[in-house]
């Protein structure tokens, strides 16, 4: 039985379960005398006969989905003779995805040893042996819960609170997704990074000054060895973000600022939605148009006054990285100086400052620690970003802070060493995760300093 | 004493005129910015625009095609084998002879035959399929043009003409056309339902919006019903403890987390060690409900948060229990604002494509997908693909892309906006 008819099964299970435990709720109350006589409601009654049906079959299901490959793969192996089982772990996996493949079809069976062409039939008698265990397994699961939740029936029973219970552990369930996301993040990323590090020793990575991440296809070719020096990197995202935010926290904070205190409703029910736009146009649009519209402008105008610039500097990159997180820091800025009482306003206004010395000298001193934290979650999201530099910045691992010369960025390597084909025991590929650990520490630590000084901010006024 | 007072005022007022200064110095700096922010997005759009309207017509070169059963190689059109295996290509060639004259030394010849996009063979044999009455007829047909007459027929007389990849007996033949009216722009569907092709003239999104919405699909259906569920827990049942803490933690720093991060958690946890199949639209789904989540719960708290607690105080009056109080009265009331979060989370989905990078979403795709397991791109993927292509007319294709993006963007945030009007309620 395959896992869909099984599920479609189950599903009808489910539905006769419900519709039984209904119809029996009605055949209980009738004798006593209508349905109020019942402790829950007939509805609760059927709910709770599909939830004790469905709940523990679908929990063995799940259980199996999530083990049935290693188990066959291990039985496969065990029941090949010794001498055909090679004993490294890249070369078992390379059998086992033979006998996988001979076994579909998808590789003739003529070409491979006698052993292999065992092996894939033994592995097709166990996945049919298995599908078939696990779709009795999970029906009789099904059908004896759905057996004993109708037995238990009884016009006292708290329907009701059991099956408000069942909902409110799934909706935990589901809040605590989150968790388990970011506990996803860390490990798979701490996994990789830690046995990069094993090949690569930490302080080499933190510290050097040279980025190749070549692999060696032979032991004794010239530079095999790579270089994982991450400070080019790190340097490049500076630049890169550093441009950025100058561009986005000026005209950031002043839009916000003369939105806020001097522009008219018409004008500001005009520009706000209109700058808003910045926020919603997707990052590789952005990318594009740095790499095919900025990029050229620069360089043409760069060399118009007789400098050199690169045609993918990291002053393209990072000018419409800014333009990109302009309507960022002008939200987060008007959020905190609308945030600032009127009270303030007001008494400098009447002390007789005019309103650009009110701005200056009141509010943003008493708005700064909600603008720093503001800056700091825009720097977050600017090292963090991908497309535009991987459209709009270099390849080339550079130690500069010439912004007219192309450089490239953590983000750009990750995504360089990952797209293609992967061998997930090289350096190469693995020190995307160990640039992936640094990335997720670093914006980590910008967003709990800044969620910490916005909120500490917040309480001030409130 | 008074000379004294006299003299503070006159300092006032001389320092009148320097502070009147820095107020119009400041005012400007705030216009200065705001333009610069709207310069940025009108030069974005008429950027994109302008860059990108061509893609929504093809040029396209009349020719009268003889369908000569020697030079297909077929002898009946009866025999479907012999249809398949015909040389359409050279009933092009001989077209383009006959239209021209042959030329003699073989670079001519190969020139000619550029003019004219190879998908034109399969046209033929797909209008042979459908009526074998035609072999041994001629008929007149307007074929696809290569993309490098398209790109020059389409820059004409327009300042800067794209004249680069064109010969001057290129010039000369599609000259002639010109003369007789027999090279023109038609609409181009194929843009809208092709797969993508290495030939810019072929290319289409079809397979990336059909990619975009099952992966979309499959991103609603996990992110919306999990971000409800974790929203009504956490605002009406949570009790004040540690995990409850955790959890909001959890999910404001996940907000925040680089999306790029959320590709190496698919290519970890779901393709190395749950083998779920690569490049198809669930495994993208999957992450990218991840990357919305956060968003979907924030806003959907934000929207159970603005019921008013009188609501629920009238409902546990009457006898409802607190699950009956949620489901019956909360959520309903709360459903506007939870749909417009939903929305505007999908939005952000569907122009995502950084961790769909990583989780082999980049594979040169020429089918359209058909399920939620076959190998698939997304719009903003094939963007970012096209982006790099060499070719020139790639630069209008992705335009064009981009535009259609844009398209769906605007509309989904525009249903947002007026789900909000109508249906949202004041208190």
């Amino acid at each position: 039985m395959s896992l869909v008819n099984l599920i479609i099964t189950l599903a009808l299970l489910i539905a006769v379960a419900y519709f039984w435990a209904h119809s029996r709720s009605l055949a209980l109350a009738k004798p006593l005398g209508g349905i109020r006589h019942l402790h829950s409601l007939p509805l609760y009654y059927g709910l709770r006969g599909a939830v004790w049906c469905g709940l523990p079959a679908l929990v063995v299901l799940c259980l199996w989905l999530m083990f049935d490959d290693p188990v066959v793969q291990s039985l496969v192996l065990a029941g090949l003779p010794a001498d055909a089982v090679p004993s490294g772990p890249a070369e078992r996996s390379l059998l086992l995805s033979t006998v996988v493949n001979v076994a579909s079809g998808a590789l003739p069976v003529a070409d491979q040893p006698a052993a292999v062409a065992a092996a894939a039939e033994r592995y097709n008698a166990l996945r049919g042996t298995g599908q078939l265990l696990i779709a009795v397994i999970t029906l009789g699961v099904a059908i004896s819960g759905l057996l004993w939740g109708v037995r238990r029936m009884s016009p006292q029973l708290r329907a009701r609170q059991e099956v408000e219970r069942v909902f409110r552990w799934a909706l935990l369930a589901c809040a605590s997704i989150a968790i388990f996301a970011t506990l996803g993040i860390v490990v798979s990323v701490l996994f990789e990074a830690l046995r990069f590090f094993e090949a690569v020793p930490l302080t080499d990575f933190l510290f050097g000054l040279e980025w190749s991440p070549q692999t060696a296809i032979r032991a004794d070719q010239v530079g095999s060895s790579g270089a994982f020096g991450a400070v080019p990197l790190f340097m490049g995202t500076l630049l890169i973000s550093a441009i950025a935010l100058l561009v986005a926290v000026p005209v950031g904070l002043m839009s916000a600022i003369y939105l806020g205190e001097y522009a008219g409703p018409r004008l500001r029910n005009i520009a706000k939605p209109a700058l808003e736009i910045l926020a919603g146009v997707p990052t590789v649009v952005y990318g594009f148009f740095a790499a095919l519209s900025v990029a050229p402008f620069i360089r043409d105008l760069g060399a118009s006054l007789g400098l050199s610039v690169s045609s993918e500097s990291a002053l393209a990159a990072g000018l419409v990285m800014g333009v990109m997180i302009i309507p960022f820091v002008s939200s987060l800025a008007d959020d905190v100086i609308t945030a600032v009482p009127r009270s303030l306003r007001d008494g400098s206004l009447a002390l007789g400052a005019t309103r650009s010395e009110t701005v200056k000298k009141v509010i943003i001193p008493a708005a700064l620690p909600g603008i720093v934290g503001g800056v700091l979650l825009a720097a977050s999201r600017a090292i963090g970003e991908t497309m535009i530099v991987v459209m709009a910045a270099g390849m080339a691992a550079r130690l500069t802070l010439n912004p007219l010369e192309a450089v490239t960025t953590v983000t750009v390597q990750i995504v360089t060493l990952l797209v293609g084909d992967q061998e997930f025991d090289s350096p190469k590929t693995l020190a995307a995760f160990a640039l992936g650990l640094m990335l997720f520490l670093i914006t980590l630590l910008l967003n709990v300093i800044a969620l910490y000084i916005v909120k500490k901010y917040r309480e001030l006024y409130d | 004493m008074t000379e004294h007072k006299a003299s503070t005022a006159e300092i006032i007022r001389a320092s009148l005129k320097r502070r009147y200064r820095a107020e119009r110095r400041f005012r400007l700096y705030g216009i200065l910015a705001v333009s610069f922010g709207l310069l940025a997005v009108l030069l974005l759009l008429t950027d994109i625009i302008g860059k990108g309207h061509g893609a929504f017509r093809q040029t396209y070169v009349q020719l009268l095609i003889h369908y000569d059963p020697d030079v297909l190689g077929i002898a009946s059109a009866t025999d479907p084998a012999a249809l398949a295996l015909g040389d359409y290509e050279a009933l092009v060639r001989q077209a383009l002879h006959q239209r021209f004259g042959e030329p003699v030394e073989r670079a001519g010849r190969r020139e000619l035959h550029a003019l004219i996009s190879n998908a034109a063979g399969y046209e033929l044999q797909d209008r042979l399929r459908a009526n074998p009455a035609l072999l041994g007829a001629s008929e007149t047909l307007w074929l696809l043009a290569d993309d490098d007459i398209d790109a020059w027929f389409k820059s004409r007389g327009g300042g800067a003409e794209f004249t680069s990849r064109m010969g001057e007996r290129k010039l000369a033949w599609v000259d002639s056309l010109l003369e007789k009216g027999e090279i023109a722009l038609h609409f181009n569907l194929d843009f809208f339902t092709r797969g993508d092709s290495r030939e810019p003239e072929q290319a289409g999104i079809g397979g990336a919006v059909k990619g975009s919405l099952l992966t979309l699909a499959i991103t609603l259906l996990l992110s919306f019903p999990i971000g409800v569920a974790a929203a009504i827990y956490l605002e009406e049942f949570a009790p004040q403890n540690r995990w409850t803490d955790f959890i909001e933690v959890n999910i404001n720093n996940l907000a925040a987390v680089p999306s790029v991060i959320f590709g190496l958690l698919g290519l970890a946890v779901f393709i190395n060690f749950f083998h779920m199949p690569r490049s198809a639209p669930v495994l993208g789904g999957v992450v990218l409900a991840l990357v919305t989540l956060p968003t979907v719960i924030i806003s959907s708290r934000a929207a159970i948060k603005s019921v008013p607690p009188s609501i629920r105080e009238a409902a546990l009056g009457v006898g409802a229990s607190r699950m009956q109080v949620v489901l019956g009265h909360v959520l309903p009331l709360a459903m506007p604002g939870m749909l417009t979060g939903a929305i505007l989370g999908m939005a952000r989905a569907l122009g995502e494509s950084a961790p769909l990078l990583m989780i082999g979403m980049v594979a040169f795709i020429v089918d359209v997908p058909h399920g939620f397991t076959d190998p698939a791109t997304v719009l903003p993927v094939q963007i970012f693909l096209w982006a790099d292509s060499p070719e020139r007319a790639f630069v209008e294709k992705t335009s064009g892309a981009i535009m259609v993006l844009l398209a769906f963007l605007t509309l989904m945030n525009a249903l947002a906006v007026v789900l909000r009007k109508r249906l949202e309620r004041r208190w």
